[in-house]
């Protein structure tokens, strides 16, 4: 405007804003000067400018907005830029005609690289376009990467925004997890109260859709791209924000894997800090995720202690809370907790405790009793609100056992002659009517009584006395039936018409006359029906269908313009979309797949190294090989089983560091000691010319990362006396050696990195190579091809046979059979690290025919329920003469039921099948010796079986019980301090229990133990080894 | 050409606005609070009442949707004493929603947060016993929406000293300059107190009396160029000749205890505030001595987590004058010493109309430190009518009509130990009340940081001269509450 007054020109601007509407043509005059302030060569006066021009509601004027925005957009500065993007949502407002032109300024502005704008757009793309989130793919990574220094509110509303793109276009992280303990866990589940419930409810309906997921099921690998947000959006639960916390929050609700979840709890406990709405919408939100994930939030159990000062609405949504939270361990302070709460001033929320120990009572049954004695207690209260409440909360308590408490349905119908309140006295009737049969004196008085002060009492009290007498009439008429007429005849008179017709429907059934119907015969089903016991639940179950932190959760209704959460897709959109041209960061493939590997392999126990679990093998080097990696998955062990090899072939340089591995290592050492004088000539020659071939390379790997002395060489020789197809997988482990210092890390990961994403296409593609260890198994991680070598090397049973060269072969096909293809299969105990649930299978084909056969694929599983096959990707060719091996994958749910499939050629179906040797069923797991004893401890009774043989003269000796058991069983040795005893331990493939096996050798005589919550497996296990032993 | 009439309609603009909410405002309050009134014995009827009523005032649904539609301050006798609306207008009527679930709502801090009505939702904060009253049209977080209003109350105590209606009706002008730049079109658009004082003047008494007589304004005459920067939380071009970095930390102790004395729950909470005057862009790095302590931590957004994260330092460029830095929980595996006991004991005899009252405070664990600025409140039962009690320092008052006890002790002599004891006398005829009163009880501690949390040092990087750094430690109660 022509004045110079900074204060009257924003006047004039409100002012002018405000009155745009009303008074068009006065507003129009004053365009052109906004126009002129467009071309303004000061960046602040262009944005201020369009900001008013946009904020002036006439619709004349849409076109010359247009065309401001559109020119605001590509502007030189960011803030003009910012403002175009805020001017978006008024002009859609003012005309959705311009939608088409509005998006592609959208998406024009969402390109742009500066936090300043990013917020802004967001926004304006949530109030046009919601829908199309093709806009979204390109700037998904930027967006991840910016959103730390957006504003704050930009970020919460990026933050909601990514929520619903991640669930439209990554799995659900928790799939298997939640299947997998559905399918194992029966009777441990982890959220009791829950999964009992629905358990109870449709079990077969449950179970064939749990046999239909289990079936679709694949291995679940988390996609970087949603790793990326996680990250990156977990700093912010940091922020000063409320809003942004929430938003985080909900976010790791509904997007992060479920051991993940957790660390928002301690977020939402410090806003509970925060004013009182807050405080109101965050108890909100945390009463909907405590249904759910219980666990997060019982450590935080008494910040939702309740103060005198809290108002009443807060005091209630904690009170909620603490219900949510209450378990049999909890539940004693809870209950006293609740006590003093009882005794509060503040009647609502007294009323709101007695409902919440009425509920806690349904819940857990240990206390049911304490509390229906305490209610009973509260019966004797001044207080005729508390008393009243506790009526009611007792009577749904009662109806759950009445046989036990007559004597409190008793005490109750005393108190009819004082309670006043009609929702008491109603409840009582109901009560002594219900369960007159257990009161059969008291019973009829009270309906005298009643009659007596019928047309004074309230509307519902009066249904129940009708509903009472009906009752007695029914059950006792002889004493009662002068008083039912009496009762049914005030009732007819009575103003109410539902009392009325109650009385009258009443007459018609019970009253035996010439024109009853025939329904008077089931008059007794009607009313004394048994009554199943109500459930009182939380009233938010159901709640979390909507976004958490969302308007419509809060109000548990549908706002308008609510963007429903979508599910999750059943296989994951194309993740290419979201490749840039220009990366400005490659996502870091190595350390997402690595984590979630091992995550997806053991879920509720903690990975041992968080923030250093950046990649494979730098990790397991660092990582003590005792101490964590028992209880952790079994990758994991794997990876520190190999690690503890290298560092011992380096013990002999620097044993005086690590201290606190010196216990195991020694047994390790006496170990070798004894077995090595005792060592077959034989097998030893054996290792020994393995040794030769192997030892150079290895040598000048070793020398490059680390001094090595010519012990470790006799010892590291002993564990790679195994398969010679592990070479190139040391060399690379050499590659990414353990102690190498801190650049030589970043180093290496950036190599892993950039073979990761070179590989990264043909990810999920079956591998082509029929290779053992086939190409894909690589590009999942680092880990995984560790995984596979040190299962072989295990230092601790040394005198493992190598599985290739003695693995023992069946027949699938035989040559005869199979017009000249002949395949044999063997357990090549390599964890099949598409599906870490399955064994893997090598399949050897050989081609014994005069002509080529070619196609060969599997084809129509006929699986038992829950089994599931990865085939072996399908082998185009195989010449007259030639053989060739494939690996593929089944789960056999942990049965020795056998996998029946086809072997399809291009012209012949053979039906073949596979029957694991229970052995098989299992992956090793490394344990020390104090947590063997502990789990054992814990697998005793029913779980363990125990046999006893003789030994033959030729395996008395510890390696030769060792080998032969190894040969039986995929486990792996645990250290043992004490002589003549031999201790294994595995889990089993697909449901993760544990497998302990103890051999105890006494002279000839020699005790085989094994531990096992899977009975069946464990007796098969043990014949399986006795069997080896007396070979 | 144009310049007139602006001015003119500018002049018009401003009693317009400031004359909406005087006259209207009657009526609609009286519309408010009739309307449910009338319609109060026929439960089914109210809502059809509210419907008709909302279409009568054909309000048009509007076809998109935007964050904060509106704003109505409502004070504590149910006047809308101030309204803004960032789009189409929305009739004030849409506040007699409000009234009635004030009405519901025993306590003014019950009023739900979030009231859903046929066309808005209604998401109110309260504080400084005025209601921000935002009407929203379509899903917000409701967060966004509170996190923004306690915001905007914020910036006005910092503007304005204090958050009072008079203050408000004071500085109208500024209260709109502030609105209408903290909201675009109902999205947050610079909410940084910074930015805002660089766009709009604080003011001051001595501005108020400069600008009448000169005709000059509170708006800043300068662009503001911090919302273009990297650090958008600080202005640009600051100088001071005395270059000054102050820090208070202030621990609260929030603790509930139990009748016996022990210990329900205790935990500290713990705030940096900063005021920081220093010249030109420093770069200030604060560490800790013991950084361990905290366990849950939230920051201002000038802070790099990253640092924090790997080194547990606080490393930042300050905004210019106070903030607060840094809030934190101490975890909880530190017990909290509790540094005052209270021995209390409360009887009412059956029968009689007379209670005993007997109260004694003590310090406990305070490290050597007086216990100060104690005050004891408790909200007597009901049946409670009068007190007669006798205070050995300090002065108490008892309020018959709310049964609020008051107690203001001061400072605690370990050597004799306050105590307010006498007689309560009840209701006649009423039976004895079975309610516990509590006892919320405030007490500062200087030089103290309950925790033992301590600063280690501050450095400055970025800037030549040297600063004068100084480091207040101070613990409060927070909510500590005693049971009886």
């Amino acid at each position: 405007m022509g004045v110079v007054c900074f204060d009257v020109k924003k006047l004039v601007y409100v002012y002018l804003v405000r009155y745009a509407e009303e008074q068009q043509d006065l507003a129009l005059l004053s365009i052109s000067t906004f126009q002129r302030g467009l071309k303004d060569p000061n960046q602040l006066i262009r944005a201020s400018a369009l900001r008013v021009l946009s904020s002036i509601r006439v619709t004349i004027i849409v076109p010359i907005m247009m065309l401001a925005i559109k020119e605001a957009a590509s502007d030189m500065s960011p803030y003009v830029r910012k403002t175009a993007a805020h001017a978006i949502p008024k002009l859609y407002s003012l005309d959705p005609e311009q939608k088409d032109q509005l998006i592609e300024v959208i998406e024009k502005l969402l390109a742009d690289k500066t936090t300043l704008v990013a917020g802004s757009v967001v926004m304006a793309f949530e109030e046009v376009c919601p829908e199309r989130i093709d806009l979204i793919h390109k700037n998904y990574r930027k967006l991840c990467n910016l959103l730390i220094d957006v504003e704050e509110w930009g970020q919460v509303v990026i933050i909601n925004m990514l929520t619903r793109y991640a669930r439209t276009q990554f799995l659900n992280p928790n799939i298997n997890e939640s299947l997998l303990e559905e399918g194992n866990t029966e009777g441990k589940t982890f959220y009791p109260s829950d999964e009992e419930e629905d358990e109870d409810e449709d079990e077969k309906e449950k179970e064939e859709k749990k046999a239909e997921a289990m079936a679709k099921r694949k291995p679940y690998v988390m996609d970087p791209d949603h790793r990326l947000l996680l990250r990156n959006t977990k700093p912010l639960l940091q922020s000063r924000n409320a809003a942004v916390v929430m938003a985080v929050a909900q976010l790791y609700f509904h997007l992060a894997p479920k051991a993940e979840v957790g660390v928002i709890a301690k977020a939402l406990v410090r806003l509970l800090r925060s004013h009182s709405e807050v405080q109101f919408v965050v108890l909100q939100n945390v009463a909907t995720m405590t249904i759910k994930r219980r666990g997060m939030f019982e450590p935080y159990l008494k910040s939702f202690y309740i103060r005198s000062t809290d108002p009443t609405q807060i005091k209630i949504l904690k009170l909620e809370v603490l219900t949510n939270l209450a378990n049999e361990s909890n539940i004693s302070t809870i209950l006293r907790e609740f006590q003093t709460y009882i005794k509060s001033m503040d009647k609502d929320f007294v009323a709101a405790t007695i409902q919440a120990i009425g509920r806690c009572a349904t819940n857990i049954g240990e206390v049911r009793d304490t509390c229906l004695n305490g209610l009973v207690q509260l019966l004797s209260n001044r207080d005729e609100l508390v008393v009243a409440e506790s009526v009611v909360v007792i009577k749904k308590l009662l109806q759950m056992q009445p046989e036990k408490h007559s004597d409190i349905i008793k005490h109750m119908a005393k108190l009819i002659d004082n309670i006043q309140v009609p929702m008491a006295r109603a409840s009582i009737l109901w009560l002594i009517g219900e369960y007159c049969e257990h009161v059969p004196k008291i019973a009829p008085d009270v309906l005298r009584k009643m009659a007596k002060s019928f047309t004074n009492e309230e509307d519902i009290v009066k249904l129940q006395i009708l509903n009472l007498a009906a009752k007695l009439y029914l059950t006792n008429s002889k004493q009662t039936k002068l008083l039912t007429q009496y009762v049914l005849n005030l009732a007819k008179y009575d103003q109410n018409y539902d009392i009325r017709d109650r009385a009258r429907f009443i007459r018609q059934l019970i009253v035996p006359t010439e024109k009853s119907g025939a329904l008077s015969k089931y008059a007794k089903k009607l009313f004394l029906a048994l009554k199943p016991a109500p459930v009182l639940e939380s009233p938010f179950k159901d709640r979390d269908h909507f976004q958490l932190g969302s308007l419509s959760h809060l109000l548990n209704a549908k706002a308008g313009g609510y963007q429903e959460l979508p599910e999750w897709p059943e296989s994951a959109p194309d993740p290419s979309v979201r490749n840039v041209e220009v990366k400005e960061s490659v996502p870091e493939w190595s350390k997402c797949s690595a984590r979630e590997k091992r995550k997806e392999k053991k879920v509720d126990k903690p990975f041992y190294s968080d923030s250093d679990g950046e990649s494979g093998p730098t990790e397991s080097a660092d990582s003590e090989s005792n101490s964590g990696s028992g209880s952790d998955s079994g990758s994991a062990s794997d990876v520190s089983a190999s690690a503890s090899e290298s560092e011992e072939s380096e013990e002999g340089s620097e044993s005086d560091e690590e201290e606190d591995k010196d216990e195991p290592k020694h047994n390790k050492k006496k170990l070798q000691d004894m077995k090595k004088p005792t060592h077959n000539t034989e097998s030893e020659q054996s290792s020994e010319e393995e040794k030769k071939p192997q030892r150079k390379p290895k040598t000048r790997k070793m020398s490059e990362s680390e001094s090595e002395s010519e012990e470790s060489d006799s010892e590291s020789s002993e564990s790679e006396s195994d398969e010679s197809d592990s070479e190139p997988e040391i060399r690379k482990k050499k590659k990414v050696d353990p102690k190498a210092s801190k650049p030589v890390k970043k180093e290496a990961k950036k190599e892993s990195k950039k073979e990761m994403s070179l590989l990264d296409l043909d990810d999920f593609e079956p591998a082509p190579s029929p290779q053992v260890t086939p190409v894909n198994f690589m590009s999942s991680s680092l880990v995984t091809d560790l995984e596979g070598l040190s299962l072989s090397d295990d230092v601790l049973a040394p005198a493992t046979i190598s599985p290739s060269s003695s693995m023992k072969s069946f027949e699938l096909l035989h040559r005869i059979t199979g017009e000249g293809l002949s395949v044999e299969y063997c357990f090549s105990r390599q964890p099949f690290s598409p599906d870490a649930n399955m064994v893997s299978v090598q399949l050897h084909f050989t081609n014994n025919s005069s002509s080529d056969v070619s196609a060969l694929h599997v084809e129509d599983a006929k699986l038992q329920s829950g089994m599931r096959v990865k085939e072996f990707p399908e082998i185009e060719a195989l010449a007259a003469g030639d053989t060739t091996t494939a690996v593929m994958g089944i789960d056999f749910c942990d049965s020795t039921q056998a996998a029946n499939f086809q072997l399809c050629t291009n012209s012949k179906k053979f039906l073949v099948s596979i029957q694991p040797p229970v052995g098989e069923l299992m992956r090793p797991v490394f344990m020390t010796e104090n947590e063997f004893k502990k789990e054992q401890g814990q697998l005793m009774g029913m779980n363990e079986i125990t046999e006893k043989l003789t030994l033959d003269s030729h395996c008395r000796n510890e390696h030769a019980i060792v080998q032969r058991v190894t040969t039986a069983a995929n486990l792996s040795r645990v250290p043992c301090g004490a002589d003549h005893e031999c201790r294994f331990a595995a889990r089993t493939v697909t449901g993760n229990s544990l497998v302990l096996v103890t051999v105890a050798i006494k002279q000839e005589a020699a005790q085989v133990t094994v531990n096992c919550d899977k009975m069946l497996i464990g007796t098969m296990l043990v014949k399986e080894i006795l069997q080896a032993l007396a070979q | 050409m144009v310049p007139l009439p602006p001015v003119v309609a500018a002049g018009r603009g401003r009693r317009v606005n400031m004359d909406l909410s005087r006259p209207n405002l009657q009526l609609s309050v009286e519309g408010a609070r009739t309307g449910p009134q009338r319609n109060w014995g026929e439960a089914g009827s109210e809502e059809d009442f509210k419907v008709k009523n909302e279409t009568k005032r054909r309000e048009p649904p509007s076809p998109s949707s935007t964050m904060i539609h509106s704003l109505f301050l409502i004070n504590a006798s149910g006047d809308i004493f101030l309204e803004k609306h960032w789009k189409s207008v929305v009739s004030r009527s849409v506040c007699d929603y409000f009234f009635e679930a004030q009405e519901r709502a025993s306590e003014p801090e019950n009023v739900p947060p979030v009231i859903p009505t046929p066309h808005h939702y209604l998401i109110s904060v309260l504080r400084h016993r005025i209601y921000f009253v935002a009407v929203i049209q379509s899903e917000v977080p409701p967060l966004f929406v509170i996190e923004f209003l306690h915001r905007v109350v914020d910036t006005f105590q910092d503007y304005f000293g204090v958050c009072t209606e008079a203050a408000i009706k004071d500085n109208v002008v500024v209260v709109y300059e502030l609105l209408e730049e903290m909201l675009d079109n109902g999205f947050p658009l610079a909410t940084e107190s910074n930015i805002l004082k660089e766009l709009i003047k604080p003011p001051t008494i001595l501005r108020t009396m400069v600008n009448t007589i000169t005709g000059s304004t509170n708006v800043g005459e300068q662009l503001p160029t911090g919302q273009l920067s990297v650090v958008p939380w600080r202005r640009t071009g600051v100088k001071y000749t005395n270059n000054e970095a102050y820090f208070d930390v202030v621990e609260e102790i929030d603790a509930i205890i139990d009748k016996s004395g022990s210990t329900i729950t205790a935990e500290i909470q713990g705030v940096v505030d900063a005021c920081v005057k220093l010249t030109g862009m420093p770069d200030l790095t604060l560490s800790f001595m013991n950084p361990r302590l905290l366990d849950d931590v939230s920051f201002h957004p000038c802070v790099r987590f990253k640092r924090w994260e790997a080194e547990r330092i606080l490393s930042f460029i300050p905004p210019d004058g106070n903030f607060r830095l840094l809030s934190y929980h101490v975890s909880s595996q530190n017990l909290v010493a509790i540094p005052v006991y209270v021995k209390h004991n409360i009887t009412f005899r059956e029968g009689s109309s007379q209670g005993r009252f007997d109260m004694t405070l003590g310090p406990k664990q305070t490290m050597g430190k007086a216990v100060e600025a104690v005050l004891v409140s408790s909200q007597l039962p009901r049946g409670v009518l009068n007190v007669n009690l006798n205070p050995s320092q300090g002065t108490y008052t008892f309020d018959p009509v709310t049964k609020l006890l008051s107690w203001d002790v001061g400072k605690i002599n370990p050597q004799k130990l306050p105590n307010l004891k006498g007689s309560m006398s009840l209701q006649a005829g009423a039976s004895k009340p079975d309610e516990n009163p509590t006892f919320n009880i405030q007490f500062k501690i200087q030089q103290m940081a309950i925790s033992g949390l301590k600063v280690n040092r501050l450095d400055m990087y970025g800037e030549k001269y040297k600063p004068f750094k100084g480091i207040k430690y101070m613990t409060k109660a927070g909510k500590f509450q005693v049971r009886t």
